[in-house]
């Protein structure tokens, strides 16, 4: 009933009404203040993004025109944006922790006139750059602290804007119509919101999106995971951010859905337990975060309680996913699961926040195959999903049932991807961006002459299962001499994977065969070290002893192994490996800021290495330059050992012999 | 918001809240305050400032009765005393920071600051115990004005962590947390920033300067760091020795000449 009535409404405006209607006494939103969680029915949202309308109609706010809105996930600033979709107008989110330079350039790129934001920290900001923003002419804030003493002939706390609009719908009778008006002029093709890219790559470009494609698109995915106006959400990642604006803020109007707001960014951890959302979404990232904190508090725990959870994750690893992908289970297994479910599962799930959850998503880069089965192995129905911001958002999602760690999903309903000849992915899809704000020619840029949208990420369809995987970025995408694909960063990641291993660089491109140089993990390989009796008194020692290295061409021959296992990839396994003798710093200029391999200044930098992997030296002499923490420089010599690693047949091959 | 508080009449702000008039405190022959003489208007932030052992620790135990002065005399909302009670200087207003963090470890951080508002409940004990009838209705509304503490200080996160566990930083914070609990019409820190690194000393300047603001609250404090009290302070008195060498605004005071021979010391 939900779709059919989404279908009928074009806009976000009239979704909020129409849940006003039907929803009217569910709750919409909650936030936590004072300790206590706040709640607003659907009903009462529509009661205060009216008003707030009005007042920034009177504020001057017009059609077409954009907002800005900076901050974080606050109940006044999602009602910001319905307020400015009422009107017609285009909201364009910024991310909170935006320095005042990237923020400066979203704002006069989006020529706003007004911004929504959060609070004092924002409004100085926003300040900070006055003069470089000469269309800027109004700001609202929702938290009033520290805003008292400020010049107020540019500024104005939200809530006012709010009264302002309340007092003239009492006393001016058109004002209402002259509202309903303005909602009912909406079309389902005027642009809903400008997202802009976080700009990884260069000057981040706005993301135009339309009311209809996202109203459309969202449809899709509440019928795909059968979202209802029962389900929770808790909003704590970055409002600006694409993920956040589809799961929490379309997907909520569409199915009339909960969305909780955290009381701050550092407490959603103990928001989401208290709330105990039924869809969640987080970023690998985090999921390892929460991961490394259960096991490190395990350890403190008393013998008896660490022993039964170690046992007891021990059954879920090994009956856990099947059960959850409904598969045949032995009835031993079925009750040890159970009993598993109610003395550790099930208390470790809600300390979680995650014994509600229904539907779990993960995204955004690789997650390691163990962190993705543990969750799956405890009941957290964890899925994968690939998308895009040009897309709106969904490409491929996992179906219940059909989950890979290492795939990303099938092709979603309604959805036209194909894979280019050169590995790209490429689609059509119903959330589909209308342009780059102000920026035909990188519009064009990435449109096919078909009207496809390259996404710029290298993929295939796996044969096994028919989901796509996604390898690396299509630019990083190289080729063997023998003509065999080379994604380093996949082969790199399936290293990283193995705790021992820190970092990985993988060269290929235009070589005969892959090679490795690789970092140990001090505290993986030192605890190991200390288990086992090896003695050693540095890094480099530790990185050059034997019996690292069998430990190490161990885990490569298993990276082989799986490598094996796609035709596809087969050609790409590891011939030969080294491990460095110093760890990757960003103080040398090895990685980058955000801890990600500059493969080529690297391959520049340790040129001796590269040449002795590849002409089948046994050992190569290295020095190099380093910067210690205090900026001194130094030189640290070394002789590295590298080592052959085995490889095997392709899958084909294997199968027939298993 | 701020209900009103304490006995004695009240003060308008830029008026004396608190006069000193020539204390002296001496320990047998140790004189730690010898005939000091200032004052504090309401609305200000007033810095003492001094070499180690100057005495200023002292000061403050004078203003909140926990030392008894053998001369001198104490104003405070228009009342003079010879010396102040503990119990006195809690009812009239005055809250307090200790150098050494003062909290109770093994409570968690709202049952900390709700042990500040201690003075301010009127239910009795029995009732409290019961946690029932008029004492419940008034925890309710007490613990929404702490709540407020907590968000004017930013440490939702850690409400029921328990205060051992935390940081020193934190602690501090919180400390600071219980004393503003109080509604205090006079508070005095002292050393606030102490063992602070640089971000948790501009934090603490913050949340100094807003309580100030916002609160409208008195501040009286000690602290080393004089980037901070000649940020911060409005006024500074500086001792040395049990005496008053000083007292003016930061500008003054730091080009006073006994101020830097106190400070960087004289050659002989």
């Amino acid at each position: 009933m939900a779709q059919t009535a989404a279908a009928s409404a074009d806009t976000f405006p009239k979704l909020l009404i129409r849940n006003a209607s039907i929803y009217g006494s569910r709750p919409a939103m909650r936030h936590k203040d004072y300790g206590i969680w706040q709640t607003w029915t659907w009903s009462q949202v529509l009661d205060v993004v009216r008003p707030y309308a009005v007042g920034l109609q009177r504020a001057g706010l017009k059609r077409g025109e954009t907002i800005a809105i900076v901050g974080g996930n606050r109940p006044k600033l999602y009602w910001s944006v319905m307020a400015a979709q009422m009107l017609g107008a285009i909201p364009v989110p910024v991310y909170a922790d935006a320095v005042a330079d990237e923020l400066s350039y979203v704002l006069s790129h989006a020529e706003v006139r007004f911004a929504a934001v959060e609070d004092q920290e924002q409004v100085d900001k926003v300040i900070s750059v006055l003069d470089r923003l000469p269309k800027i002419e109004l700001m609202f804030y929702d938290e009033k602290r520290g805003l008292r003493d400020y010049d107020h002939s540019n500024l104005r706390a939200i809530d006012d804007v709010i009264a302002d609009g309340r007092k003239a719908l009492a006393s001016d009778p058109s004002a209402a119509a002259k509202l309903d008006a303005e909602i009912a002029a909406g079309k389902g093709s005027d642009p809903s919101i400008i997202l802009y890219t976080s700009g990884t790559t260069g000057r981040s470009k706005g993301v135009v999106l339309t009311n209809e494609r996202s109203i459309k698109a969202t449809s899709d995915t509440v019928e795909f995971d059968k979202l209802t106006a029962d389900d929770v959400a808790l909003a704590y990642l970055p409002l600006a951010w694409v993920g956040d604006h589809y799961l929490n803020y379309c997907q909520g109007l569409v199915a009339g859905f909960c969305t909780a707001c955290p009381e701050n960014p550092d407490t959603a951890m103990q928001d989401l337990r208290e709330i105990g959302p039924t869809f969640y979404f987080a970023p690998p990232r985090t999921l390892e975060v929460l991961l490394t904190r259960v096991m490190i508090r395990m350890e403190d725990a008393g013998v008896l309680k660490r022993k039964m959870f170690h046992y007891f994750i021990g059954i879920a690893r090994k009956y856990g996913e099947r059960i959850l992908n409904k598969q045949p289970v032995p009835l031993s297994g079925r009750v040890l699961y159970w009993l598993g479910e109610l003395l550790v599962y099930g208390p470790l799930k809600n300390v979680l926040g995650f014994s509600k959850v229904r539907v779990a998503y993960t995204a955004g880069e690789a997650v390691g195959p163990d962190l993705f089965a543990f969750y799956r192995s405890i009941g957290l129905n964890l899925k994968q999903l690939y998308g895009q911001t040009e897309a709106f958002l969904y490409l491929t999602a996992q179906p219940d049932g059909a989950i890979y760690s290492d795939t990303v999903g099938v092709v979603f309903p309604n959805v036209d991807l194909r894979i280019a000849d050169n590995g790209e992915v490429q689609f059509k899809s119903p959330g589909m961006f209308a342009g780059y704000f102000k920026d035909e020619e990188k519009t064009k840029e990435v449109l096919t002459p078909d009207g496809y949208v390259k996404t710029g990420d290298a993929g295939f369809f796996d044969e096994k299962t028919g989901q796509l995987k996604i390898i690396d970025r299509s630019n990083d995408v190289g080729k063997l001499n023998n003509g065999t694909l080379f994604p380093p960063k996949y082969i790199e990641n399936k290293l990283k994977f193995f705790p021992n291993i820190r970092e990985a660089v993988a060269y290929g491109d235009k070589r005969d065969f892959v090679a490795v140089m690789l970092n140990i993990d001090l505290t993986a390989v030192g605890s190991w070290a200390e288990r086992n009796n090896v003695v050693y008194g540095s890094y480099q020692e530790l990185a050059g002893h034997p019996l690292v290295y069998e430990m190490i061409a161990a885990h490569v021959a298993e990276v082989n192994r799986s490598l094996a296992e796609d035709k596809a990839m087969a050609g790409a396994q590891i011939k030969r490996f080294l491990i460095l003798h110093k760890e990757l710093d960003a103080d040398d200029g090895e990685l980058t800021r955000t801890q990600k391999v500059r493969r080529g200044f690297i391959a520049d930098r340790y040129a001796p290495l590269i040449k002795a992997l590849y002409d089948g030296s046994k050992e190569a002499d290295i020095s190099t330059e380093v910067t210690f923490e205090d900026g001194r420089k130094g030189v640290i010599s070394a002789r590295v050992k590298i080592r052959d690693v085995q490889t095997v047949p392709a899958a084909g091959a294997l199968e027939k012999a298993a | 918001m701020r209900a009103p508080s304490g006995s004695g009449a009240e003060v308008a702000v830029g008026d004396v809240l608190l006069s000193i008039e020539n204390v002296s405190l001496s320990f047998g022959g140790v004189k730690a305050v010898s005939d000091v003489s200032f004052d504090i208007r309401k609305g200000e932030i007033r810095a003492i400032i001094g070499p180690n052992g100057a005495g200023k620790t002292s000061m403050l135990n004078v203003i909140n009765g926990f030392y008894h002065p053998q001369q001198g005399r104490i104003t405070f909302k228009g009342e003079t005393r010879s010396e102040m009670r503990p119990y006195e200087a809690a009812q009239g207003g005055i809250a307090r920071t200790f150098q050494n963090v003062a909290l109770f470890r093994g409570m968690t951080v709202l049952d900390n600051i709700m042990a500040g508002r201690t003075l301010r409940m009127h239910s009795n004990f029995i009732w409290q115990l019961l946690r029932f009838g008029p004492a419940m209705n008034e925890e309710v509304e007490h613990r929404h004005f702490v709540e407020e503490i907590i968000e004017f200080l930013k440490i939702q996160e850690i409400r029921r962590t328990p205060v051992g566990r935390l940081p020193y930083g934190l602690q501090k914070r919180v400390e600071l947390g219980r004393a503003l609990a109080m509604q205090p019409d006079l508070l005095l820190l002292d050393e606030p920033m102490a063992g602070m690194n640089l971000e948790e000393k501009e934090d603490m300047s913050r949340f100094v300067l807003d309580v100030n603001d916002h609160y409208g609250t008195t501040i009286a404090l000690i602290e080393h760091d004089m980037g901070v009290v000649m940020d911060l302070s409005d006024r500074v008195v500086v001792l040395d020795h049990g005496i008053k060498i000083a007292d003016g605004t930061p500008d003054e005071v730091k080009k006073n000449q006994a101020v830097i021979d106190a400070y960087l010391g004289v050659a002989h």
